[in-house]
């Protein structure tokens, strides 16, 4: 591999580990033991550690681990405590929302029960997880940046899991907790709702998405690229624009006809990434609740155009023998 | 050195893994619909080949010379309840060409007592009559299904005794009870629904008796209040969890019965989502009709888990192809199995009660069923006895491998 192709961390510095600014008596919330790993260190920082945890991550992990143990144990109770099915089929088990006769009342443990208090623990742990990285933010005297983004994925999960059931007025609308289970789901849930691609919010979720992938290619590829020229001192050269700038910028005028700055351009990454999961969130909400079938919804709204018929147009054959299945 | 080795260490396993994952490509794709809406119809050379070999059909019988005044069958021998209006010629071909298609190592004592071919002693017999009755029905009465090309024995049978393609009501899965959460017979790997984690239990749901509603997919753009909370995105998995079932019996995938833009809409639909739709209307009559009350006459090695008889599913027939032995039709080789020749009225009985003898069931065709019978019941009767020197070998299939 050539010399200049710097994909990979080439030069590793060691030296005495960084401790980070004083805290005072936060200082106990923190790890003491401060590893390095030349393998981390391959692809990030060696340093391992410290780590803060404090009452709100510390809480967080033990609600995240009871959840994730009430899970994986009735996957297992569903093989019958087979350790060995457990594991063949981990992909397919699930733990299931209550049926749809249950309504939004409380369930028998056995009949989504299990369910509920799963989600209930898991919502727990991940509000103590978004308070965590607002209060780290604000000890460092940082921008709510993170907090923010982490929010917009947690408003998505919430209407998944809570917001939009509620408003159907029925737990049995919500994802399962399995792997294979829950993308099944999925694809029901699309088929259900008169598929998902003609639901506009979708649609921008999807951009943004795929936006996403691609701005943080562009950006990463023009970072790396610029290397050499000490283009990885991104935000010194916003003041003190040297040639890797320079060469960038000229780049991608040459390119497309514009280009971002060495700021601006963390802030599309930024918009885009929390773009994709409020306007998939908004999308979510609205199906089943104000739009019911998203095909009929883009027929009416002329988003879904017609084709040239290639076969004989079908007639529903229940309607000629009046049988409904 | 050391990183270089791993780095291609890493690529081969990958590589490998990825290989075991998917069917290998080249695939083929057949357009049927506009240009650029993905509107086709995949198959994969690799699995579509051997189900050509395994679908030549088996040379027919000489066709006998047919004699208009000649003695019939139900004249000559005695109990011949179904194809009695048959010359004995056609009715002798007729009844060769079944042992070939169903029972061709086992020979003709897999039905019938070696000294006297009229007794309904073994069990398959009486089956095999109303097997007889199913193929007629099917072909006539759900032409809409099976068009010109129809069902003969040898749709599902493939020379053997047991279809290899059967299905019984599903136990409960093998799950800890109490406070354990309800799996609701999905989130288990299972072929049924071609490996999906969605309801195994569809046969059950949708091909037997009481039938649960397919249809789930909003017909308004918007809400309409009532009707949503009945056609839950649970209810969709299952009915999705069906078509898994018929998209894996058949070899196809959605779009050559729908279109993907809107599963439901009919006026986009390709032509063969009729003929499917017929499928749904005659697969659980035949269950409920033909399949399900030979339940008594069976013996248990051949019910099921829950002592229910064997059913039939899409698979039965179709065995992986959309058209089941490639659209070949048998039937203008044996023309009986639409009923032809045997005086107007089919003999079917519906319901029918294989527990009563044919000439006490209502609306029978009173020729046909002249001779006594004292139909098969296994376990009971005086019949038992001669059931009990059969041999037991006749009750596996030829694969040895068991029923379930």
């Amino acid at each position: 591999m050539a010399e200049y192709q710097n994909i990979f961390t080439q030069i590793q510095v060691r030296g005495p580990a960084e401790l980070g600014v004083p805290i005072g008596r936060d200082t106990k919330n923190r790890s003491s033991s401060i590893g390095s790993s030349k393998w981390l260190g391959a692809i990030a920082n060696a340093q391992l550690g410290p780590i803060y945890l404090g009452f709100t991550g510390t809480l967080s992990i033990v609600l995240g681990l009871i959840a994730f143990e009430i899970i994986g144990f009735n996957m297992l109770a569903s093989v019958n405590w087979d350790v060995v099915e457990f594991v063949r089929q981990l992909f397919w088990l699930a733990l299931e929302p209550p049926a749809p006769e249950y309504g939004l009342s409380i369930p028998p443990m056995a009949e989504g029960g299990w369910w509920l208090l799963t989600g209930f623990l898991l919502t727990c742990s991940i509000g103590l997880w978004w308070t965590r990285t607002f209060l780290r933010a604000r000890a460092l005297g940082l921008g709510y940046h993170i907090p923010w983004a982490f929010g917009a994925a947690i408003w998505l999960y919430l209407v998944l899991g809570f917001i939009r059931p509620v408003l159907m007025g029925s737990w049995s609308e919500a994802v399962p907790f399995g792997i294979f289970p829950h993308l099944d789901w999925t694809a029901a849930f699309s088929i259900r709702y008169g598929n998902l691609f003609y639901n506009p919010f979708h649609m921008l979720s999807i951009v943004f998405l795929y936006g996403s992938a691609v701005l943080f290619g562009m950006h990463a590829g023009t970072i790396l690229a610029t290397g050499r020229y000490g283009g990885e001192r991104e935000l010194e050269q916003i003041t003190d624009r040297g040639t890797a700038t320079e060469r960038a910028s000229l780049y991608w005028r040459w390119q497309m006809g514009f280009n971002a700055t060495m700021e601006s351009i963390h802030r599309w990454a930024w918009w885009f990434a929390v773009l994709t999961p409020i306007c998939g969130g908004i999308g979510i909400l609205l199906t089943g609740t104000v739009v019911d079938n998203w095909y009929l919804w883009g027929v009416k709204h002329g988003i879904a155009p017609s084709y040239p018929a290639v076969y004989p147009p079908s007639i529903d054959p229940a309607s000629v023998t009046e049988t409904m299945r | 050195m050391n990183r270089s080795i791993l780095f291609r260490a890493s690529l081969l396993i990958g590589s490998l893994t990825l290989a075991g994952c998917w069917e290998a490509p080249p695939m083929e794709t057949e357009q049927i619909g506009f240009d650029g809406v993905a509107m086709q119809v995949t198959s994969n050379p690799d699995l579509t080949e051997p189900l050509k070999r395994a679908s030549v059909l088996p040379e027919p019988l000489p066709a006998v010379a047919q004699s208009e005044g000649g003695p019939k069958a139900g004249d000559v021998y005695q109990n011949v309840q179904v194809l009695g209006d048959l010359s004995v010629q056609e009715f002798t071909r007729t009844m060769a060409s079944i042992t070939a298609w169903v029972s061709p190592d086992q020979g003709c004592a897999y039905c019938h007592v070696g000294n006297n071919f009229a007794l309904d002693t073994i069990y398959t017999k009486v089956v095999s009559r109303r097997m007889m009755q199913l193929t007629m029905q099917t072909n006539t009465e759900w032409y809409d299904h099976v068009g010109e090309t129809g069902v003969t024995c040898y749709t599902c049978h493939r020379g053997q005794p047991v279809p290899e393609h059967i299905w019984f009501d599903q136990p409960p899965a093998n799950r800890t009870g109490g406070m354990a959460a309800n799996s609701y017979q999905q989130n288990h790997a299972n072929e049924t629904v071609a490996y999906t984690s969605m309801a195994r239990d569809i046969f059950d749901r949708y091909l037997d008796g009481e039938q649960e509603k397919i249809r789930v997919i909003a017909q308004t753009a918007l809400p309409i209040r009532n009707v949503t909370q009945t056609q839950s995105t649970q209810a969709t998995e299952n009915t999705y969890s069906l078509m898994m079932h018929m998209s894996d019996s058949l070899g196809v995938n959605c779009t050559y019965c729908h279109n993907s833009r809107n599963f439901s809409d009919w006026e986009q639909s390709p032509p063969a989502r009729v003929t499917a739709w017929h499928a749904l209307q005659m697969v659980p009559s035949l269950n409920a009709n033909f399949l399900s009350p030979l339940q008594p006459v069976y013996p248990d090695i051949r019910l099921g888990q829950l002592g229910d008889a064997p059913k039939v599913n899409c698979a039965t027939c179709h065995q992986g192809v959309a058209k089941p032995l490639y659209g070949q039709s048998m039937l203008d080789d044996y023309p009986v199995w639409r009923g032809e020749g045997l005086g107007g009225d089919l003999p079917y009985v519906e319901p029918y009660d294989p527990m009563v003898p044919m000439e006490q069931q209502p609306e029978t065709d009173g020729e046909a069923a002249a001779a006594a019978t004292i139909p098969y019941r296994h376990g009971a009767g005086p019949a038992d006895d001669e059931s009990a020197s059969l041999d037991p070998a006749l009750l596996e299939t030829p694969t040895g491998k068991p029923v379930r």
